[in-house]
């Protein structure tokens, strides 16, 4: 009995995937739940399963293809009356159902040559000669007439619809239909590209130039960002943190915390602890737009920028203003190591609600990050320098070495207006630069 | 999985039900000995005897009035019509009588009767073997209406036909008897009345048909794919009642419909396929609703010219689908 193999939903945010290397050939025997083949989707890569047992008879979406959930990527035979079929559900009392032939093997062939008469008065038919593509045909695409004068007055319910809900300004797009009329198609293509203007074009590459075919991963990364860029109108800004207080506090107690928890102690679960109470405090920058409306989060789950072999991946730290430091540092520590693994499940990336970069690790000092699509804002912290810097104490002013930090903030603009993305970044500034040698962190 | 022809389908299907239960009949014009005009029934009557295999006399609003009345009081008949075009005798017992069985009596009776009609031209049948009569019955409340076009869908639909408690109409179109063969399991299994079924995804646009017209949408959409135009195909299956929520959501997908069916255009099912896309698709489309099916005149011209020119084919279709992808 054949067996399509479909591509499973594995969450409700997750409507395709990016299909990577087949761990099964043709002819390879399989038995139910052995790992199939990878898949790439926008939160994380996993190994499908196989659903049944038998012989993988072929393989229909290749490496690098983008796959909706559902759709057939491969072929089984499998052992007859092992999987039931589960399109047509039973009518009737006793349903009695078999499984499932391949649609195209049911719906069957024309018989050439068939007696399509009542018996008796047989009637041969010959009409089934390959037919050929007609004439009809050749106006194609390219022969239509672009957009001109003559473009037809009005534009069809989809278009008009898709158009007012993406913004697009329809008279500033070159219709391919029929006398230059705009179709759906064209709408869909322009919201895609976020630009219909020249800059679009593709480059065409020199003889000596190199080019790469991105991997699965990249252009899930790469359409992620586009549509960050094209959707969320991002502002910035950004503050100088004074963190001498909090490089004393961790050089004094990363040694004992290690021993004591088993854990690293670095920067990024004390900044993270602190972003978590500034974001319970400024609930704005904890949300998303949807539709129309701003959806403030009740949960606080910070994604942590990691880079990992293939790209850049955000696995979610769940819960992050109700965690003590030593959870934090826990919670951080495990899925840091599976972001770097590859051994992310979608449980470490799903349900992020901003994100924090710690772009310092890599020396940055200052950075206008792109929005974690569909949250509010995304801080970085930046590198911690020492430099001479002015203090004030009691109206006398004084030179002095401090460890300084620049945190920066990139906004969505719709959700939050400058005012707030500076009380926001106040918060972060106050809470880490209240931490001293004595400060009792929890 | 072995593969059948439709009339294989058929046959399989009543033998089954036959065996399953014995109240089931079979009647009609030469269903017994002859085996029926098409050998539909051939053989069944050497299997269950002449008391449920019975030849009837010429004369349809017999074969189905005394079917009305064996279903109402507790045998499971099934009327075979020779040939649609000789059914209109029969309309005052299915129309009339069978279909209002369950509300004319508070659904103290039913008529759990099956009518296998066989319709569609195509085979050099002239003005009295080639017409298409489904949208009289695909009107009638109280009757259901099904028309496979596959060796499978034909024996699930049967199946489900029979053992269904009020009067289903099947209708097999006799060209694709014989013409058409494809995988049917050996064993029984039934398909849910009212369900369409996408025989070819696409997204360019919905060609929504039924019957013959299948085939040759399905032909013409893989044609207009060398063309770069990727048509999906919608089968309904069924004409009464027709499956609304696959035709809204496939038109809506696409933004384009076309309908393709080989009876005339004027009331028929693709007058009610169309009304059902302008009332639930309108936001979602990008084109005109399209209609394919032979010039207004009596079905269907004998000379063989003529019913080509008469009858949609692969070709008209394939214009019809490049027309409706360049608007």
């Amino acid at each position: 009995m054949v067996f399509n193999i479909e591509l499973p939903h594995v969450g409700e945010s997750v409507t395709e995937a990016v299909i990577g290397k087949w761990l099964k050939a043709p002819g390879d025997q399989i038995e139910k739940y052995d790992p199939l083949v990878e898949v790439v989707t926008d939160k994380v890569n996993m190994d499908i399963p196989s659903p049944a047992s038998g012989t993988l008879t072929k393989i229909i979406a290749i490496e690098g293809e983008t796959v909706a959930m559902g759709a057939i990527i491969a072929e089984m035979e499998t052992v007859d009356g092992e999987v039931s079929d589960t399109s047509h559900s039973p009518a009737a009392s006793e349903p009695a159902q078999v499984p499932d032939s391949s649609l195209a093997s049911r719906i069957g062939t024309l018989v050439q040559g068939a007696n399509v008469g009542p018996t008796g008065g047989a009637f041969v038919d010959t009409s089934l000669t390959a037919a050929k593509p007609a004439d009809s045909t050749s106006q194609n695409a390219s022969a239509r007439p672009a957009a001109s004068g003559d473009r037809q007055k009005g534009f069809s319910p989809v278009v008009t619809r898709l158009a007012a809900q993406n913004g697009i300004d329809l008279n500033s797009l070159v219709g391919t239909g029929l006398g230059g009329r705009v179709t759906k198609k064209d709408v869909l293509t322009a919201v895609e590209s976020g630009a219909t203007g020249p800059d679009s074009a593709p480059q065409t590459p020199l003889n000596d130039d190199q080019v790469i075919e991105p991997s699965p991963i990249r252009k899930l990364i790469a359409n992620h960002m586009v549509k960050s860029m094209t959707e969320i109108p991002h502002a910035w800004s950004a503050i100088e943190v004074d963190v001498s207080g909090m490089v004393e506090w961790r050089t004094a107690k990363k040694d004992g915390f290690e021993s004591e928890h088993g854990v690293r102690l670095t920067y990024l679960p004390i900044t993270l602890s602190v972003v978590a109470d500034a974001l319970k405090a400024n609930p704005r920058l904890n949300s998303s737009w949807s539709d129309g409306k701003i959806i403030l989060k009740n949960a606080i789950n910070v994604g942590v920028a990691v880079a990992a072999d293939g790209g850049l991946v955000v696995p979610v730290v769940h819960g992050a203003a109700d965690s003590s430091l030593v959870d934090l540092a826990g919670k951080l520590g495990g899925v840091v190591e599976r972001a770097r693994s590859g051994s992310m499940t979608l449980d470490d990336v799903k349900d992020g609600t901003f994100t924090l970069n710690n772009t310092g690790a890599l020396g940055s000092v200052w950075g206008g990050a792109i929005i974690n699509h569909p949250q509010a804002a995304i801080l970085t912290t930046e590198a911690i320098v020492k430099r001479p810097v002015l203090i004030s104490v009691d109206g006398a002013d004084s030179v002095g070495i401090r460890s300084m930090m620049n945190i920066c903030l990139s906004f969505d603009h719709r959700i939050v207006d400058g005012a707030e993305a500076s009380a926001f970044l106040q918060s972060v500034k106050s809470g880490l630069e209240a931490i001293t040698l004595t400060s009792d962190l929890k | 999985v072995p593969e059948k022809t439709v009339i294989e389908a058929v046959r399989e299907a009543m033998q089954a039900e036959m065996r399953r239960d014995d109240t089931m009949i079979i009647l009609g014009e030469d269903v017994g000995n002859r085996g029926g005009v098409f050998l539909a029934t051939d053989g069944l009557i050497d299997e269950f005897g002449e008391n449920r295999v019975i030849d009837t006399p010429l004369a349809e609003s017999s074969i189905c009035g005394v079917a009305l009345g064996a279903a109402v009081n507790g045998l499971r008949p099934l009327a075979e019509i020779q040939f649609a075009d000789f059914v209109w005798p029969a309309i005052n017992q299915i129309v009339g009588e069978a279909s209002k069985v369950r509300y004319g009596t508070n659904g103290v009776k039913t008529a759990p009767m099956t009518i296998r009609v066989p319709y569609g031209g195509g085979v050099r049948g002239g003005l009295y073997h080639s017409q298409s009569i489904e949208v009289l019955f695909a009107h009638t409340p109280g009757l259901s209406v099904v028309a496979p076009a596959t060796p499978y869908d034909a024996k699930g639909l049967l199946a489900t036909a029979i053992r269904t408690d009020d009067p289903v109409i099947v209708l097999e179109h006799k060209r694709t008897y014989r013409l058409v063969k494809g995988e049917v399991p050996d064993a029984v299994y039934t398909i849910p009345i009212g369900k369409a079924e996408i025989k070819r995804p696409g997204t360019d646009m919905t060609i929504i048909t039924y019957g013959l017209m299948l085939h040759y949408s399905l032909q013409a959409a893989e044609m207009a794919a060398a063309n770069g135009i990727d048509a999906e195909v919608l089968d309904l299956r069924t004409l009464r009642p027709l499956d609304a929520d696959a035709i809204a959501e496939s038109a809506s997908r696409t933004g384009k419909a076309l309908i393709v069916q080989e009876d005339t255009p004027a009331v028929s099912i693709g007058s009610e396929v169309s009304a059902i896309i302008g009332e639930r698709c309108f936001f979602d489309l990008d084109g005109p609703i399209m209609r394919i099916g032979p010039p207004e005149l009596p079905p269907m011209p004998f000379s063989p010219i003529q019913e080509a020119a008469f009858m949609p084919s692969p070709e008209k279709i394939l214009t019809a689908i490049t027309k409706l992808a360049e608007i």
